[in-house]
C-alpha cells in the first residue's frame, strides 16, 4: 500500500521535478525579462482574473438557483452545466467558433454591433471561462446543497429578506466548497490551451497566454520552453498556496447541527 | 390579547393536513412524528404554502389564498424556535441573536437569558440548554407578536429537560404571547400550554385544557396518547347503574359511564393501586386485574408497574414495601368511577 502511494507520488511529481532539475533559478530569472516571456505572463493572468470574475458572477446565482430551486428540466440543466468539463477542448474550440465566429451562429448579430472577436483578448477570456467555468459551478452547487434549509429559513423569520439571507447567511456558510471551486477553474483557465489555439489564435502579446507560448517556444527553442513551464507552475502553486492561507485565516466552525457540546 | 386565527389546508405525502385554530395564549399540539405537526408552523411563518387557507393576526392578514395574497416570512411577525435550533454556525451567541434585533438591546436579552458570559462563543461550543436559550433570545430580539416552537425539549437530555421545561412555562406566561407549540410529548405539551390540541394524520382530534382532555378524552387514541391505559372489550349495562365491561381476556370491569358495544376502557395510571393479594371483601375498588409482573421503570420518586395489561403508577415507598419483583404475580384494581369508556 505504502509502496503504491509511494509510486503514485513519484509519477506525480517527477515531471515537475525534471522542469525545475533543467532550469536554473538563474535562468528563470533572466527569463522573465524576454518579451515573449513577460506579454504571455501578463495576457495569461490578466484574461484569467476576467475569466474568473465572470465566471463568479454569473456562476454564483447561476449555481444557488440549481442547487435550491427544484424545476422540470433541472437534472438537464445541470448537465448542461457539466458539460464543458468532458468536452475535448478542441471541440470547445470548434465549438466557439461555429457559435461566436466571423461565420458562425452568433457573428452576424456581433458583426452587426461592430463587435470582432477573432485574434482579441476577449476571445481568449471566452474561451478560457467556457472551459473552466464547470469546475466552479459544479463545486458551487454542492456548496449551496450542503447548506441547512433551516438555517436559511431561520433568518427570513427573523426578519431577513433574501438577499440579505444570502449574504449573511448562505454565502458564509459556503464559502469554503466556493473556494475550493474556484481555485480548481482558476487553475484549469489558467493551463487552458486547446480551445483558445483553435478560438483565438496564438498572437504573441494579444492573444498568447503562457500554455500557448510554450507549445510555440517548444518548436524553437526547448530552453525558453522549460523556463516558461517552470514559470507557469510557480505561478500556478503560488496561486493555490494564496488560496489556502485566505481560507485558513478565518478559522473554521462546525457547520452541522447534530455537532453538540456535552452538557453543563 | 391577541388572536392568531389560522385556517388552511396543506397536502402532505400521505394525508391532507387540515386544520383550523384560534390561538391568544399557548396552545400545544400534540401527535405522534409525521402528524404533519412542523407544517403547521411553516404554514404560519410563511415557509409553506398551503393549497387553501388565511392566517392573520388581529385582522392583520398575513395569507389568504382566496385573495392570492401571502406575506413573505420577514414581513410576518413571528418569532419561530426550530427543533435543532437552526442557530446560524458561523456567528458568536451575540451574533445571532443581534441577526433580527436591527440595533434593538441584544445586551439586556443576553443578561435575561442567562448568556451573556457567552457572547463570544459559537454554536458549536455551547450545551443543548444553552442553545435553547440562544434560540429563544434570537427569536424574541425581533419583538414578535407570535411564538412558535417547534419541539422545544425534544433535543434536550433527560435531566436538563424537567428544569428547562420549568423555565420555558415561567417564559411563556411572563411573555403573554399567542405560542404555538408542537411536540410529541404529552407531558411537556400539558406542563406548558393552556390548552391542548391532538393531532392525528394531519386533524385535530380534541382541542381542550390538558385536564379536561384527561377527564374526557373523546377516543382511544386521546386517551392513549394521554397517557392512559387503554384496554379493549364489550360493553353491556350490567347491575345497577354500572356497565359491564368482558375484556378479551374473559375478564370483567367494571364502569360508571353508560355504554354500549365495542368500547376502550380507559384508567389512568395513577388511578390503579397494586395489591399482592386481593379479598374482595375487603375492598371497595370493583375492578381487578391479575397478572404477571411485567416491568418496573421508575420515574423521579415514583414507580411505573406493569401488571398484565395495565401500567399503574405507585410511590417508590410503595414499591419497595411490595417488595415488587418482574415475574411475580400482582393485583392491579382500580375503581369503576375512575374508569372511563371511550368509543373505538
Amino acid at each position: 500500500m505504502f509502496a503504491a502511494a509511494a509510486v503514485a507520488l513519484v509519477f506525480l511529481l517527477l515531471p515537475i521535478v525534471a522542469i525545475f532539475a533543467r532550469v536554473s533559478p538563474e535562468t528563470l530569472v533572466a527569463q522573465l525579462s524576454h518579451p515573449v516571456v513577460t506579454d504571455a505572463l501578463i495576457l495569461s493572468l490578466k484574461t484569467s482574473a476576467i475569466a474568473q470574475v465572470l465566471v463568479l458572477l454569473v456562476g454564483t446565482p447561476a449555481a444557488y438557483v440549481l442547487a435550491t430551486r427544484r424545476f422540470p428540466g433541472r437534472w438537464l440543466a445541470v448537465v448542461l452545466v457539466e458539460l464543458p468539463l468532458v468536452l475535448p477542448p478542441a471541440v470547445a474550440g470548434i465549438g466557439l467558433i461555429a457559435a461566436f465566429g466571423r461565420l458562425g451562429l452568433l457573428g452576424g448579430t456581433l458583426d452587426a454591433l461592430g463587435i470582432r472577436l477573432g485574434l482579441t483578448q476577449a476571445a481568449v477570456v471566452i474561451a478560457v471561462a467556457y472551459v473552466s467555468s464547470p469546475f466552479y459551478v459544479r463545486q458551487a452547487i454542492a456548496a449551496f446543497e450542503a447548506v441547512d434549509s433551516d438555517l436559511v429559513a431561520a433568518a427570513r423569520t427573523l426578519g431577513s429578506g433574501r438577499t440579505r439571507t444570502f449574504f449573511r447567511v448562505v454565502l458564509p456558510l459556503a464559502r469554503r466548497g466556493l473556494a475550493a471551486g474556484e481555485a480548481l477553474s482558476f487553475a484549469r483557465g489558467l493551463g487552458e490551451f486547446g480551445a483558445t489555439i483553435m478560438f483565438a489564435g496564438s498572437l504573441q502579446g494579444v492573444t498568447q497566454t503562457l500554455p500557448l507560448a510554450i507549445y510555440s517556444a517548444f518548436a524553437l527553442d526547448f530552453t525558453t520552453a522549460l523556463a516558461l513551464s517552470a514559470l507557469l507552475v510557480v505561478v500556478s502553486g503560488a496561486l493555490l498556496v494564496a488560496l489556502r492561507i485566505t481560507l485558513q485565516w478565518q478559522p473554521s466552525r462546525p457547520t452541522s447541527r447534530f455537532l453538540y457540546a456535552p452538557s453543563r | 390579547m391577541a388572536t392568531l386565527q389560522a385556517d388552511f389546508t396543506v397536502p402532505l405525502r400521505a394525508f391532507a393536513l387540515e386544520l383550523e385554530l384560534d390561538v391568544s395564549r399557548t396552545v400545544a399540539l400534540v401527535g405522534p412524528s409525521g402528524a404533519g405537526k412542523t407544517s403547521i408552523l411553516r404554514v404560519i411563518a410563511g415557509l409553506l404554502a398551503p393549497s387553501r387557507g388565511r392566517v392573520s393576526l388581529d385582522g392583520e392578514r398575513w395569507l389568504d389564498t382566496e385573495q392570492g395574497l401571502s406575506l413573505p416570512p420577514e414581513r410576518r411577525r413571528v418569532g419561530l424556535v426550530f427543533q435543532d435550533y437552526a442557530l446560524f454556525p458561523h456567528l458568536t451567541v451575540s451574533g445571532n441573536v443581534a441577526f433580527g434585533a436591527g440595533g434593538r438591546a441584544v445586551d439586556e436579552l443576553l443578561e435575561r437569558f442567562r448568556i451573556a458570559h457567552l457572547a463570544s462563543a459559537h454554536p458549536g461550543e455551547l450545551s443543548g440548554g444553552e442553545r435553547q436559550r440562544v434560540a429563544l433570545a434570537r427569536a424574541l430580539a425581533r419583538k414578535p407578536s407570535v411564538l412558535l416552537l417547534d419541539e422545544p425539549l425534544a433535543a434536550l437530555d433527560t435531566h436538563t429537560k424537567s428544569e428547562v421545561r420549568h423555565e420555558l412555562a415561567e417564559l411563556l406566561r411572563e411573555l403573554a404571547l399567542p405560542t404555538l407549540l408542537v411536540t410529541h410529548d404529552y407531558e411537556d405539551a400539558a406542563a406548558l400550554a393552556d390548552e391542548v390540541g391532538v393531532l392525528v394524520e394531519g386533524r385535530l382530534r380534541q382541542l381542550g385544557p390538558p385536564a379536561e382532555l384527561v377527564a374526557r378524552p373523546r377516543d382511544a387514541f386521546v386517551a392513549s396518547f394521554t397517557g392512559a391505559n387503554l384496554l379493549r372489550g364489550r360493553a353491556r349495562r350490567g347491575e345497577g347503574a354500572l356497565t359491564a365491561i368482558r375484556l378479551e381476556s374473559g375478564e370483567d370491569l367494571y364502569s360508571a359511564d353508560e355504554v354500549e358495544g365495542d368500547v376502550g376502557v380507559v384508567v389512568y395510571p395513577w388511578e390503579v393501586s397494586i395489591a399482592r393479594a386481593h379479598t374482595p371483601e375487603a375492598d371497595s375498588a370493583l375492578n381487578v386485574v391479575r397478572g404477571q409482573v411485567g416491568s418496573l421503570v421508575e420515574v423521579a420518586n415514583r414507580v411505573r408497574v406493569r401488571v398484565g395489561p395495565v401500567t399503574a403508577e405507585v410511590t417508590a415507598a410503595s414499591a419497595a414495601r411490595l417488595e415488587l419483583e418482574a415475574g411475580g404475580i400482582a393485583y392491579a384494581t382500580f375503581k369503576a368511577t375512575g374508569t372511563r369508556l371511550v368509543p373505538l
